[in-house]
C-alpha cells in the first residue's frame, strides 16, 4: 500500500499530512517552526526523506531548513557548524547574495519600483524551493526580489545563477502586489539542463543550459495592464504545470487568462474557454493524464475569492478550452478564501490525488481525480503551499 | 573578557537551541557590535537574523534595550551601560510589535 506526505506551509508554521494510499483518513504533524512564515517545502524526488522548507520573517529574516528523516526532525545546513554549545543541531543557512561577478553579463542592473523608477535588487524571502531531479543536494530556490539560486550541498551554501537577471530585460521586470517573486521552478527530466522559471510580474523564461543562460518565453501572452499588451516582459505569470510525459506541453495561470504551449514556452494561446473567469493563481495537471488540467478560478485581481461565495476547483480533459466545475464536498456558499500559486499538487497514486489548500486555513484533497472533495484539516493558519509526496 | 548577559525572543530561541538567556565572552569593552558578534561567533545560526548579513545594519523591526533604555539608535561601537558589561542587567534583544 502506498503511502501519501503532504507538506504544508503556512502563515505560522509547517505542517504534515499524511494517510496510506486510501487517503480517507490523515495524521496532522505540527506546526514546525511555529510562528514563522512557511513559504514552502518540497521533497527531494531523489529521496523522499530529504524535504527542504523555506522558513522566513518579517523580524528575523530568511532561514532554509533541511530534514533528513522525512519531516520528523530539521536542521539549519549552513555555515559548517552541526551543533549548539546546548547540542542542539543548528548552522547557517541564510545568506542569498545576489552576484555582481562582471563575468556573468549584467547581474547589476535595476529594476522597476511600483512607482516606476529604478530600484536595486534587495534580497528579501525564498518563495519557492525545487530539489534536483536525481540529487538530494542539490536544490534550486526562487527568491524575492527575483532570481534563481542553487545550492549543491544540501543547503550549506547558495550561489546565484545570475545570467537570469543578467539576460538584459531586468530593468523592466516589476514587482506585483506580492512583491517581485520567482516562485516557480520547473526542471524537465526529458532534456537535461532545461529549466522553466515565473516572476511576477515580469512573465516567464527559460534556460536550455542548466541555468547559465536564459530567453524569455512570453510570445502570445497579452496583458491589457501594459502599454504594450504583447510586450516581452511584465506579464504577471502566477503558476507554470508540465507533465513530465510531456515536456513541451505547458500550462499556465497568469494574472488574467489561462494559456497553453506546446512548443515548451516558444509561443502561447489562450485556453481559457467556457471558465467562468479566467483570473487564478494555481494550476496543475493531472499525474496520470496529461490533458487534464486543473486550475481554481477567482472573481478578479482585485476581489480575490471564489465567485459568489462558492470553492470550485474548475478540469479540463481536453487540454484546455472545456471546462468542468468539481463542486461535491466543496463549500458552495458563502466561502471568501484564496488560493495561493503554490498551494496545488497532485500526487502520483491510481486514481490521481489533487490536493490544494486555502487562506481560511483548510487543505482539501480528493482522491478520485478531483470528481470529489473532502477537508483534510479545516482552521490551519492562512496557507502559502501544498506540496505531496507519493511514498512507497 | 566580560561576560554579557543577552535575552533573546522566543523565534530566535528556538532557532538557536537555547533559553530565554544565553551569556557570551566578548573581549575588550562591551558594546552592541561586540556583543553581537559575540552571540552570533556561539550560535551561527542567528547570523543574518538580528543584523543583515552583509552591512550588518540592525534588522529594522529588532531593537535593542538595556537598564530601561533604547538603545536601538546608538552606533554599534558604542560602550553598553555598566550594570550590563558587569553582568548585572541583560541586553535585551526584542522584535519589536509589528504584524499579526
Amino acid at each position: 500500500m502506498s503511502r501519501v506526505r503532504v507538506l504544508v506551509g503556512t502563515r505560522k508554521g509547517a505542517f504534515i499530512l499524511t494517510s496510506d494510499g486510501k487517503r480517507d483518513r490523515w495524521d496532522v504533524a505540527g506546526p514546525f517552526f511555529a510562528g514563522w512564515e512557511i513559504y514552502h517545502l518540497k521533497g527531494s524526488p531523489a529521496d523522499p526523506d530529504r524535504i527542504y522548507a523555506s522558513q522566513t520573517s518579517g523580524w528575523f529574516g530568511q532561514v532554509i531548513q533541511r530534514s533528513s528523516d522525512g519531516g520528523r526532525s530539521w536542521e539549519t545546513p549552513g555555515g559548517g557548524v552541526t551543533k549548539s554549545p546546548e547540542g542542539m543541531p543548528m548552522g547557517e543557512s541564510n545568506r542569498f547574495v545576489y552576484d555582481t561577478s562582471p563575468e556573468t553579463g549584467k547581474p547589476l542592473t535595476t529594476h522597476q519600483h511600483y512607482d516606476g523608477t529604478q530600484r536595486p535588487w534587495e534580497f528579501k524571502r525564498v518563495w519557492h524551493l525545487e530539489p534536483s531531479l536525481d540529487d538530494p543536494d542539490t536544490v534550486y530556490a526562487g527568491v524575492e526580489d527575483a532570481a534563481i539560486f542553487r545550492s549543491t550541498d544540501g543547503g550549506h551554501s547558495w550561489q546565484e545563477l545570475a545570467g537570469l537577471r543578467g539576460h538584459g530585460t531586468g530593468p523592466r521586470w516589476q514587482p506585483g502586489a506580492g512583491g517581485m517573486c520567482l516562485h516557480t521552478i520547473l526542471l524537465d527530466r526529458a532534456h537535461p539542463g532545461r529549466i522553466f522559471t515565473a516572476i511576477s510580474a515580469a512573465g516567464a523564461f527559460r534556460s536550455d543550459d542548466g541555468g547559465n543562460t536564459w530567453k524569455t518565453i512570453t510570445r502570445g501572452l497579452r496583458s491589457q495592464f501594459l502599454p504594450d499588451p504583447e510586450a516581452e516582459v511584465g506579464h504577471c505569470v502566477h503558476r507554470i504545470a508540465q507533465h513530465p510525459s510531456r515536456p513541451n506541453v505547458l500550462f499556465m495561470q497568469k494574472h488574467w487568462d489561462v494559456m497553453r504551449s506546446d512548443d515548451a514556452g516558444d509561443s502561447w494561446r489562450e485556453v481559457s474557454g467556457n471558465l467562468p473567469t479566467d483570473f487564478g493563481f494555481v494550476v496543475d495537471v493531472h499525474t496520470h493524464e496529461p490533458e487534464t488540467v486543473y486550475v481554481v478560478p477567482i472573481k478578479s485581481d482585485s476581489e480575490h475569492f471564489p465567485l459568489d461565495g462558492k470553492l470550485r476547483v474548475y478540469r479540463s480533459r481536453a487540454g484546455g478550452n472545456e471546462w468542468e466545475a468539481l463542486a461535491k464536498g466543496l463549500p458552495e456558499k458563502d466561502c471568501y478564501v484564496n488560493v495561493l500559486r503554490d498551494a496545488m499538487c497532485v500526487d502520483s497514486l491510481e486514481p490521481c490525488g489533487v490536493y490544494f489548500g486555502t487562506t481560511g486555513g483548510q487543505v482539501y484533497g480528493s482522491s478520485d481525480s478531483g470528481d470529489s472533495w473532502a477537508p483534510i484539516v479545516r482552521d490551519l493558519p492562512p496557507v502559502l503551499s501544498v506540496e505531496v509526496q507519493s511514498l512507497p | 573578557m566580560t561576560a554579557v548577559r543577552v535575552s533573546l525572543p522566543p523565534h530566535l530561541r528556538d532557532l538557536a537551541g537555547v533559553g530565554a538567556e544565553v551569556s557570551v565572552e566578548v573581549a575588550g569593552e562591551a558594546t552592541p557590535r561586540a556583543v553581537l558578534d559575540a552571540l552570533e561567533a556561539r550560535y551561527p545560526a542567528l547570523r543574518g537574523t538580528i543584523r543583515d548579513h552583509g552591512t550588518h545594519a540592525r534588522r529594522p523591526f529588532v531593537r535593542f534595550f538595556a537598564c530601561g533604555e533604547d538603545l536601538s539608535h546608538d552606533p554599534p561601537d558604542t560602550p553598553l551601560p555598566r550594570a550590563v558589561s558587569d553582568g548585572a542587567e541583560p541586553f535585551l534583544v526584542v522584535g519589536a510589535i509589528a504584524g499579526g
